[in-house]
């Protein structure tokens, strides 16, 4: 690979900021709402499943390269319920490492030299290191805030479809969405899904959908699949996670779901990187979809129960935030929420370091106040770094002891 | 570049209409990239395939079919039940525990001071640490030299790093009746008449895959000495190290003087405790050369699983204490599968047919020049003809082994498409009913 590229991906790794925010937080008395992954424990029939499954001879060693049967299976069985259609276990999905592994191998299976490629900001911050890593050039395109609106929940940020459509050209390979985006929370509605459909119809585009919180859509809401609109199935593929899904971010699994002439190529790279996931944990994920497989609509699904749950987490957050005088941006999903910080007017111009506001306003707030957050402009381009500046990121799936802690820092805040 | 473009475009079009029959062309470019041209077809999905097809007693691919060791079981279950933090992510590099018994366990072994967190990184499998290598340290344009038969990733890894591989075989030694992995040699000449400006590194696997061959320390210093003299970089896949036979001794490259520096040495918790479904492998070079695969690593695959990784770290512990004793794993695996090599090999003589004894790993390759069989396959002349007789062998009388010019270059693989590859690491009772097949066949004969 060029090491110019990989020279390159390595200034922009967020993750270095996010390993520097991590090393920060580490004191243990710093209350930790910046890291994306949760402090409650996944259901116990998950573990247990993992339990049993390590205790089979065969489990233990290498299972099929593309995913373990039994995984596979079930993924079929939950999505073509989600999506509507058969989908083949063994030629339109691939067990990943992790919804990251599968961003990767769609990477480096359709994107090369010469490619540009979407990216919606605010993003999850690997996508530009991997697009770079694949030798393609990411365009942005922000999202944008309904004007007149004072920011309240995710919805109120939209897709201009005009600079959307400018961004088009004969180079686009493809566009990469999020939904339930990371970090603002925004779910794409059918209309917005519809005009980025067009636009890659017309512009003969493949779609990345990364929906690894596809499950966690809070009340009033719809997870829409952008393969299931007309035209889109042959060009998508869709990326998700055990991870997200059983909150077992430990565990690293995650899949891919495309037509076979996509599927197939990224089949290819996941036999020339690494080859086949952990057995145990494939077959405890196996076992885990086809539990709530049969509970799908009803109240015990662990897809709707989730939700529910960190539906009040997300409400205390955000009336613990409104209390200390910040401004949440209620998200419609996934379990972070990002705040205006602005009418703290907290004057931090004597920090002289060249950084963006938000990051001296979280590193001041891990050590002045103990509590961490994570800097939203980590998730942007260069040319949009104003625009988000004045925003941190939370993350709600914790222990309410946790929100409660926060919940006492921000109390204290408002009232000195 | 435009008219190829559109030209390339529309053969593609061609090509996939063609294929797809009635299926409307959704998409009219390219789709896929350049990087995956070449390296789709792979063995391991070929005949795992297959030997489950035809429900084969599979010496195939390379797994045991026995437990891991409980105290490893053990380990993985207390993990699964610790904290919730055994559930979340981890470090990404590698989760604490796990790096600072790597530390302590390798140090002593290479007599080198190894910093946990700089000069080691934990990857998904040695699997995915042969990639890191090969995408962090092979450039466009750069030669790699692979020492045949190799483990068969290292070719399409190299290619998909933009680089260029040039073979050097090993090969019998001239004279004698080749009894052993011990009399496949290296040529001196022969390896350094491959070194050119463009070398970058050589790759070496020792105990390797598919020979069996362990390399004695004479031989990895000729190695070494061209590597210092080309400034070369060495690759050294060290899976099966634990598992060395009849008094052969493994011999790590990386502790020979001017070696630490440019020796990324690759390890396997799936091939050290019997527990390949785990996938949790291991680098350990110096920092300089980690840092870039450190890179790569966070940019694909970012974390290992937590669990797997507690429950390895445990099991090095163990292994520390136990070091050189009776109980340790590291003996009482290879100790097992020493009876069952020379079952198998016995089994095989009794059959007519020449094992070639190796002196470590998981397996054993014999000649089949001396079978005499009518492989009545239509299909596919063009095939290696031990590719052919594998196929032949799974469909016809259900056992699955390894065609070893798989594990050549497309260059030499006429030369040496005579041999096949047994697993031996399986229960008495798989081996047993191998040699029930072999022995009815060659009744029938």
């Amino acid at each position: 690979m060029s090491w110019k590229n990989v020279e390159y991906a390595v200034k922009l790794i967020v993750q270095v900021i996010m390993v520097a925010f991590t090393s920060l937080a580490a004191d243990p008395s710093v209350v930790n709402l910046g890291q994306g992954f949760p402090d409650i424990p996944p259901p116990s029939y998950i573990k247990e499943g993992l339990a049993k499954a390590a205790s089979e001879d065969r489990m233990n060693q290498y299972t099929r390269g593309f995913g373990h049967p039994s995984l596979v299976k079930a993924l079929s069985q939950v999505y073509g319920k989600v999506y509507g259609r058969q989908i083949d276990p063994f030629k339109e999905i691939l067990v990943t490492v992790g919804g990251y592994g599968s961003l990767f191998s769609t990477m480096q299976a359709l994107v090369e030299e010469g490619d540009e490629v979407i990216i919606i900001e605010p993003f999850f911050d690997c996508y530009v290191p991997m697009v770079r890593m694949a030798g393609a050039k990411p365009v942005f395109i922000p999202l944008r805030l309904k004007p007149g609106k004072k920011t309240i929940t995710s919805a109120d940020w939209f897709l201009d479809p005009d600079e959307l459509s400018s961004k088009f050209n004969s180079k686009t390979k493809a566009i990469i969405i999020n939904t339930p985006n990371n970090p603002i929370g925004k779910i794409f509605t059918r209309d917005e899904l519809q005009m980025i459909a067009d636009l890659c119809i017309k512009h003969d585009t493949l779609c990345f959908s990364d929906e690894v919180y596809e499950w966690l859509v809070y009340k009033g809401h719809q997870h829409i699949k952008i393969a299931t609109l007309p035209g889109m199935w042959d060009r998508t593929i869709t990326i998700s996670s055990a991870g997200k899904t059983f909150s077992v971010t430990g565990w690293k699994l995650g899949w891919s779901i495309g037509p076979e002439h996509l599927t197939k190529h990224l089949q290819t790279v996941m036999q020339n990187t690494l080859y086949t996931c952990a057995t145990p944990l494939q077959e405890a994920v196996a076992q885990g979809l086809v539990l709530n497989y049969e509970l799908m609509g009803q109240p015990e699904c662990y897809f709707t129960s989730l939700a529910e749950e960190l539906e009040v987490k997300r409400d205390r957050l955000a009336t613990i935030l409104q209390e200390a005088g910040m401004t949440p941006v209620i998200p419609e999903g996934g379990y972070f929420m990002l705040v205006d910080v602005t009418s703290l007017n907290l004057d931090l111009s004597h920090i002289t370091d060249d950084e963006a506001y938000d990051y001296k306003f979280v590193k001041w707030m891990i050590k002045e106040k103990k509590l961490a957050a994570i800097p939203v402009t980590a998730f942007v381009g260069d040319e949009s770094k104003k625009q988000f500046e004045k925003y941190i990121r939370f993350c709600f799936i914790k222990q309410d002891s946790t929100l409660e802690a926060a919940g006492n820092i921000l109390k204290n805040w408002a009232k000195s | 570049m435009g008219v190829i473009k559109n030209l390339a475009a529309s053969l593609i079009v061609i090509r996939q209409s063609s294929f797809r029959n009635n299926h409307k062309i959704i998409m009219s470019r390219r789709l896929h990239a350049r990087r995956t041209d070449g390296v789709d077809k792979n063995v391991w999905v070929e005949f795992t395939q297959l030997a489950a097809d035809y429900k084969a007693v599979n010496l195939g691919q390379g797994f045991p079919d026995f437990s891991p060791p409980q105290f490893i079981q053990d380990a993985f279950c207390k993990a699964i039940s610790g904290g919730p933090q055994m559930h979340q992510y981890t470090r990404g590099f590698g989760h604490p525990p796990l790096v600072k018994n790597l530390a302590k366990f390798f140090s002593r072994i290479v007599g080198h001071d190894i910093d946990p967190l700089e000069d080691i990184l934990v990857t998904v499998g040695a699997y995915q640490a042969l990639f890191c290598a090969f995408q962090a340290l092979v450039d466009e344009g750069d030669e790699v030299i692979i020492v045949e038969p190799f483990f068969d990733c290292y070719q399409p890894m190299v290619v998909m790093a933009g680089g260029k591989a040039v073979y050097v075989p090993l090969r019998p030694r001239e004279g004698s009746t080749v009894l052993s992995s011990g009399d496949w040699i290296l040529s001196a000449e022969e390896l350094a008449s491959k070194i050119t400006s463009r070398t970058k590194a050589i790759v070496i696997n020792t105990p390797n895959n598919p020979l069996g061959k362990v390399y004695k320390t004479e031989e990895l210093q000729m190695i070494a000495d061209l590597c210092i003299r080309h400034n070369l970089l060495c690759i050294s896949d060290e899976v099966y190290e634990w598992l060395t036979y009849d008094g052969a001794k493994h011999v790590k490259i990386a502790s020979l003087p001017g070696m630490w520096e440019r020796t990324v040495t690759i390890g396997s918790a799936g091939k050290t405790f019997s527990a390949t479904g785990w996938k949790v492998g291991w680098v350990i070079s110096s920092g300089h050369l980690i840092k870039h695969m450190k890179t790569i690593h966070q940019n694909s695959i970012y974390h290992c699983a937590t669990a797997a990784q507690e429950a390895v770290a445990h099991g090095f512990e163990r292994e520390y204490e136990m070091f050189g004793n009776p109980e340790s794993y590291f003996k009482q695996l290879p100790a097992m599968l020493h009876h069952k090599r020379k079952k198998l090999a016995l089994c095989l003589q009794s059959m007519g047919l020449q094992p070639i004894m190796p002196e470590g790993g998981y397996f054993m390759i014999t000649d089949i020049s001396s079978v005499k069989v009518n492989l009545n396959d239509q299909s596919n002349t063009d095939e290696p003809f031990d590719f052919r007789f594998v196929k032949w062998l799974i469909k016809e009388k259900g056992l699955a082994t390894i065609p070893v010019s798989a594990f050549y270059s497309p260059e030499h693989r006429k030369e040496f498409d005579k041999y096949i590859r047994f697993c031996f690491v399986k229960e008495d009772s798989t081996l047993d009913a191998a040699e029930d097949i072999l022995r009815k066949w060659s009744q029938q004969e």
